[in-house]
């Protein structure tokens, strides 16, 4: 039986950025409202982690995301460490120009590629949301603002179930001509395996170079690192995580969601992969905001190091 | 994520999600893409098939603080009986003074359902052990071994050596009554005591251990802090010593580090899982940490890449969901929790 080169682990990337997202993905998802100065705080430690980007908040209308409400008041108040991105999401137009007003200086947008997630989540086809980040695609170049594009139910939608790869290929595309200079891969719901990340990866890669492939794994089944473990073998090297694994899975009442940065660094650090992040000082920050919140931390390797 | 969508209610049942992702199906019914899968897991390099060997009746009830009644053992075992899985570790014949979860080894033996094609393998840390072993109808055993010389001081009081003596007469009646031997090799990713464990030491006391006479090595992270990077290392050294064929990984999942390991194991040709339903028995080297790979975690991952396992991760779901019930706690499996919050099970 022949175990091909690259699956027995061949070459892993040397280094890999880490994209923190736990102020907006991660607090995005939490119960608890939590107030401005903590979500600072919050900011402001990850920022002497290491971490080299650290997704600061969502210019999203209140009405719709109330944890993200003082967005402009967050991006005017973090320190902003030279050298450290804080990328912010829009919307629309609207919420670009917020943003870039209240000082941000790299923003995200996000696509899927199911329709009927498109449709419940903002009412309209995935066509059309795409025309509409068009608006924020030509001021962004204007502006010479980097825009980061994320691309939801890569793996499976809660609404569609199967997503196929094509699909994923085909949504990855279109925003990476659109100028993306990044294409975040997110498992929305935390369904794939090894082997559909695989099948997925294999298809995306034959439309956007992986140099500009990002993975978001859910780990609301427990995939995510072995999910993250393929995606590397097969050359990615950009991987998305929320510190102490904030943010819990809207679709699966009590389920955990994002995997959590402090057992993915614990992972790549163990493949001698360099990240550059301080683990002991992801934990720190991890404890602080999960004191904050008043909740345990999904962070495995946070709850270990508790010894008797 | 984009807003939280208001029409939550709408969004698919987690069973359905199950079936379409997974051809999760009855061991009795061959999954509707049955060739496919298997064609798709060898174009990947991958086993076809994994053999996975549950250990939460016994390593896992061993490391849970609460007491369960002898019935409830009986009834988790029976349940799990029915999931397909090939080999289920029963009890522990230690003595109760030591491990007083297992104290009614015995009864559990004699009491539980013994299903075709299914193993009951138990623990036998001795000669004395095995014999009472076999007296209660036990008909495969396991000796445990490690990696360290420190562990092995503190746990059971002697020297590595000194340890394989000892199990060395075990093997040796074992092998007069045709019963097969299973050895466990703890510490190989790590020890609570020295630190770091040298991957050439774990292959010399594997290779010590299939010498006399085990059929199958369990390479033991037992305190989870392997990644697959020192997996890789590990196993590359002890596949120098015992054939690929013989080897089984069981690790701990209290880094979060499991899935990856096995993963990297089973691309290196490793084709034995351990796993504990449930996630059952934490670490009792880090208060309130988790321990054992949940078994149902383990096979959505195997599903997800096309390896067949003949393990039903429904009727795993329901014997966790029992055994959580007995004990008042809450699954440590991530597909359970998944499961049960979205929809019918």
């Amino acid at each position: 039986r022949q175990v091909s080169s690259a699956a027995a682990g061949g070459a892993f990337p040397k280094r890999v950025k880490v994209v923190e997202v736990g102020p907006r993905d991660g607090l995005q998802n939490e119960k608890n409202i939590v107030p401005t100065p903590v979500k600072i705080s919050l900011i402001n430690m990850l920022s002497e982690t290491g971490l080299q980007v650290i997704e600061a908040t969502s210019f999203v209308s209140p009405k719709w995301v109330p944890q993200m409400a003082d967005h402009t008041e967050v991006m005017q108040g973090i320190n902003k460490v030279p050298g450290i991105s804080y990328p912010v999401l829009t919307p629309n137009l609207k919420g670009f120009q917020s943003a870039v007003a209240a000082g941000a200086r790299e923003v995200s947008i996000f696509g899927a590629a199911s329709e009927l997630f498109t449709k419940k989540n903002i009412n309209c086809s995935i066509e059309e949301s795409l025309e509409r980040f068009d608006e924020v695609m030509t001021a962004a170049k204007a502006a010479s603002i980097p825009v980061r594009g994320y691309v939801s139910c890569v793996l499976g939608c809660p609404y569609e179930g199967k997503i196929s790869p094509a699909k994923v290929a085909e949504v990855s595309k279109k925003m990476f001509s659109m100028g993306c200079y990044e294409i975040s891969l997110g498992d929305t719901i935390g369904i794939g395996t090894p082997g559909s990340m695989k099948e997925m990866l294999t298809a995306v890669m034959k439309e956007v170079p992986v140099g500009a492939l990002a993975v978001h794994c859910h780990d609301t089944y427990g995939q995510a690192l072995a999910n993250i473990l393929v995606a590397l073998q097969m050359g990615v090297s950009v991987v998305d995580a929320s510190v102490a694994g904030l943010g819990g899975c809207p679709y699966a009442q009590g389920a955990s969601g994002n995997v959590a940065t402090e057992d993915l660094v614990y992972m790549l650090n163990g493949l001698g992969i360099h990240t550059g992040v301080d683990l002991q000082k992801l934990m720190d920050t991890g404890t602080f905001i999960c004191n904050a919140l008043n909740r345990r931390t999904n962070s495995k390797v946070s709850q270990a190091s508790c010894r008797l | 994520m984009g807003t939280v969508p208001s029409a939550l209610k709408h969004c698919l049942s987690h069973q359905h999600l199950l079936k379409e992702q997974l051809w999760i199906s009855d061991p009795a019914a061959p999954p509707p893409a049955a060739l496919h899968s298997g064609q798709e897991s060898q174009a990947s390099g991958l086993p076809e098939y994994i053999k996975i060997v549950e250990v939460g009746p016994r390593d896992g009830l061993q490391n849970e603080k609460v007491i369960v009644p002898t019935d409830i053992k009986i009834e988790l075992i029976n349940q799990l009986s029915k999931t397909g899985l090939p080999a289920i570790e029963v009890t522990s014949f230690v003595s109760s003074k030591w491990v007083p979860q297992m104290a009614d080894h015995k009864e559990v033996m004699r009491g539980i359902e013994r299903h075709p094609g299914v193993q009951y393998p138990v623990l036998t840390p001795n000669l004395q052990g095995f014999n009472s072993a076999i007296a209660a109808g036990a008909t495969e055993v396991s000796v445990f071994g490690a990696a360290s010389e420190s562990f092995t001081k503190m746990n059971i009081n002697c020297s590595v050596e000194e340890s394989m003596i000892k199990f060395e007469e075990v093997a040796k009646s074992a092998r007069n009554m045709n019963i097969p031997v299973r050895g466990y090799v703890s510490c190989a990713l790590g020890c609570p005591y020295e630190g770091n464990v040298a991957p050439a030491k774990v292959a010399e006391v594997a290779k010590r251990l299939y010498s006399m006479g085990c059929y199958e090595i369990s390479l033991g992270d037992t305190i989870g802090v392997g990644t697959p990077g020192s997996m890789k290392g590990m196993l590359q050294a002890v596949m120098k010593e015992i054939p690929v064929s013989a080897l089984a990984v069981h690790c701990h999942d209290t880094y979060g580090q499991a899935l990856a390991n096995i993963l990297t194991a089973i691309q290196m040709g490793v084709a034995v899982v351990d796993s504990s339903v449930a996630g059952l028995g934490g670490c009792p080297y880090a208060k309130g940490a988790t321990g054992n790979v949940a078994t149902e975690d383990v096979i959505y991952m195997l599903s997800g890449l096309g390896i067949h396992t003949g393990v039903n991760l429904y009727a795993v779901m329901e014997a966790g969901n029992f055994i959580c019930t007995a004990l008042n706690k809450k699954t440590n499996s991530k597909v359970a929790q998944a499961s049960f919050n979205t929809g019918a099970i």
